[in-house]
């Protein structure tokens, strides 16, 4: 196979088109999903059966299905139903865009639920005896001692999660969206040069990543002060 | 009884069908250090947490600062507070020091003095720091106000644990066994505040194994066996001539309390 610069140069510009709509279905979902899993997360951690429970189930079904499979189902599925068809969803619903979306969403809340209830697990139970003892109403426990320490300790899991997620918002290309893998599958019609082709995807979606990934390592930072080496003595030594 | 700083009625609690505490009564006055002593599982850790209420008795009463806690004690079933305010309002006035130091990890010495006078008690921050700042100079820390817990030495982070609990302005004070922790050279930092403390005329109720504090420092010995009081007194008395057998078994035992000859354990430095 011969390099093809001009080729490439094309190609990639051409690709370059579809990162806005990946990021856009990435950060929409992992936000909105982001809501969702804490939701979900609570129920976990309530102790409560009724809570608890359905959110066993919804972390057992998303979890345990594909994710092409719930596009698809979503995608194609939900108009067999008139009862949607006739509801005011209707009007995202029918659009391949929001289907994708709130695929993914579904999706990456049940994962991440699992991420914050894993974070709010690890907050040493003798810290939350300590503000219990202080006379600390459970609403301010959890907001300044629960929460901040969460954070940090599920930042790492959910750095993956996003990542994760950008990879998955390949999967909306199966639906008709024309972000990063939709641009590059419609080149390759064009011209039957797969190789190429998916080296620039891979490239920019490693370079997304990578953003990612450093953008966490300096949040991680920044939240956890404690981790750092101790602060010099005040007193300068002579 | 109005003078109690502290008053328990009665207090039965079980873990599932182990009973710990069997009908135990302690009123501590106003000033007075009262040592909790026992071997472990003698229930002495529960009694200390029946007090702030992170244990709930199954049965009895818990008066704190004059005010009767109010409690469901269903004869089956779990026991809880009726009013969860009223457990917050009183455990402020009560402080305590834990064995494990449990102090928040993810705040500063100072940031974890202020913490609860600030966002349990509401008061001016400002006054919360200078506050602070005074009580890690008392307890010795001061040039480590900035640093995170994890930075510190266990007999620091139990002193600045102490800190914390004084700057809620405590009517009272619980310990449970704060120097079980420690390594055996940071004891020492830390038995010193507390006998500061009870120097000023706190009430103070302390769980610990160490019996030179409860003899020495303490005003009253509490000896709790298998769930119930076998012995209430004035150290000298009690250390002298204890009417309980088991009491006499248990200081011969951890050792180093009495005047009797040494046990090995004292003279190797091995725990008990």
């Amino acid at each position: 196979m011969p390099f093809d610069g001009a080729f490439l140069a094309a190609t990639a510009a051409a690709l370059l088109k579809g990162v806005p709509l990946t990021l856009e279905l990435a950060l929409l979902s992992v936000s909105l999903g982001l809501v969702l899993a804490f939701a979900l997360a609570l129920m976990r951690v309530s102790g409560v059966a009724a809570l608890d429970l359905p959110a066993r189930l919804y972390g057992f079904v998303f979890r345990g299905t594909p994710l092409l499979v719930q596009i698809f189902i979503i995608y194609y599925g939900l108009s067999q139903f008139p009862a949607i068809r006739h509801s005011g969803l209707w009007v995202y619903l029918r659009q391949a865009y929001w289907c994708a979306v709130l695929a993914l969403t579904l999706n990456t809340a049940a994962y991440g639920s699992e991420i914050i209830r894993g974070g709010l697990l690890s907050v040493a139970h003798g810290q939350i005896e300590a503000a219990r003892a202080c006379g600390m109403a459970p609403l301010t426990l959890y907001r300044r001692i629960v929460l901040p320490q969460a954070l940090r300790q599920m930042l790492p899991g959910y750095s993956n999660e996003v990542i994760l997620m950008v990879k998955a918002t390949a999967l909306a290309s199966t639906v008709t969206l024309m972000e990063v893998t939709g641009i590059a599958a419609k080149l390759i019609s064009e011209s039957y040069r797969p190789v190429e082709v998916f080296i620039c995807a891979g490239a920019l979606y490693l370079g997304l990543n990578f953003a990612i990934t450093r953008l966490f390592a300096q949040l991680e930072r920044a939240l956890s002060p404690e981790k750092r080496p101790a602060p010099v003595p005040e007193t300068p030594h002579v | 009884m109005s003078d109690a700083a502290v008053s328990l009625k009665d207090i039965h609690k079980r873990y599932g069908r182990l009973e710990v505490l069997h009908g135990v009564s302690l009123d501590a006055r106003e000033g007075e250090v009262i040592s909790i002593l026992g071997v472990s599982g003698s229930g002495k850790t529960t009694l200390l947490r029946c007090i702030n209420l992170l244990e709930i008795p199954d049965a009895g009463s818990v008066t704190v600062d004059g005010e009767t806690v109010g409690l469901h004690q269903p004869p089956a079933g779990t026991p809880r507070a009726a009013d969860r305010r009223q457990v917050e309002r009183l455990r402020a006035k009560v402080g305590m020091v834990f064995q494990s130091f449990n102090l928040w990890s993810h705040l500063t010495v100072l940031e974890n003095l202020i913490e609860a006078p600030v966002h349990v008690q509401k008061r001016p921050r400002g006054e919360c720091l200078e506050e602070a700042e005074a009580l890690l100079r008392r307890v010795g820390i001061e040039d480590k106000r900035h640093h995170y817990p994890a930075h510190l030495s266990g007999g620091q982070q139990q002193r600045a644990a102490i800190a914390r609990a004084l700057a809620m302005r405590p009517r009272i004070m619980l310990f449970d066994e704060p120097t079980s922790a420690l390594d055996p050279e940071l004891v020492g930092e830390v038995l010193k505040v507390m006998r500061d403390l009870a120097q000023e005329g706190r009430t103070m109720l302390v769980v610990t194994h160490e019996m030179a504090f409860a003899r020495d420092v303490s005003s009253r010995v509490v000896f709790l066996h298998r769930g119930v009081i076998e012995e209430d007194g004035a150290p000298g008395e009690v250390f002298a001539h204890s009417r309980s057998e088991r009491f006499r078994q248990f200081i011969a035992g951890e050792g180093c309390g009495t005047a009797s000859p040494m046990p090995a354990a004292c003279i190797t430095g091995a725990q008990p």
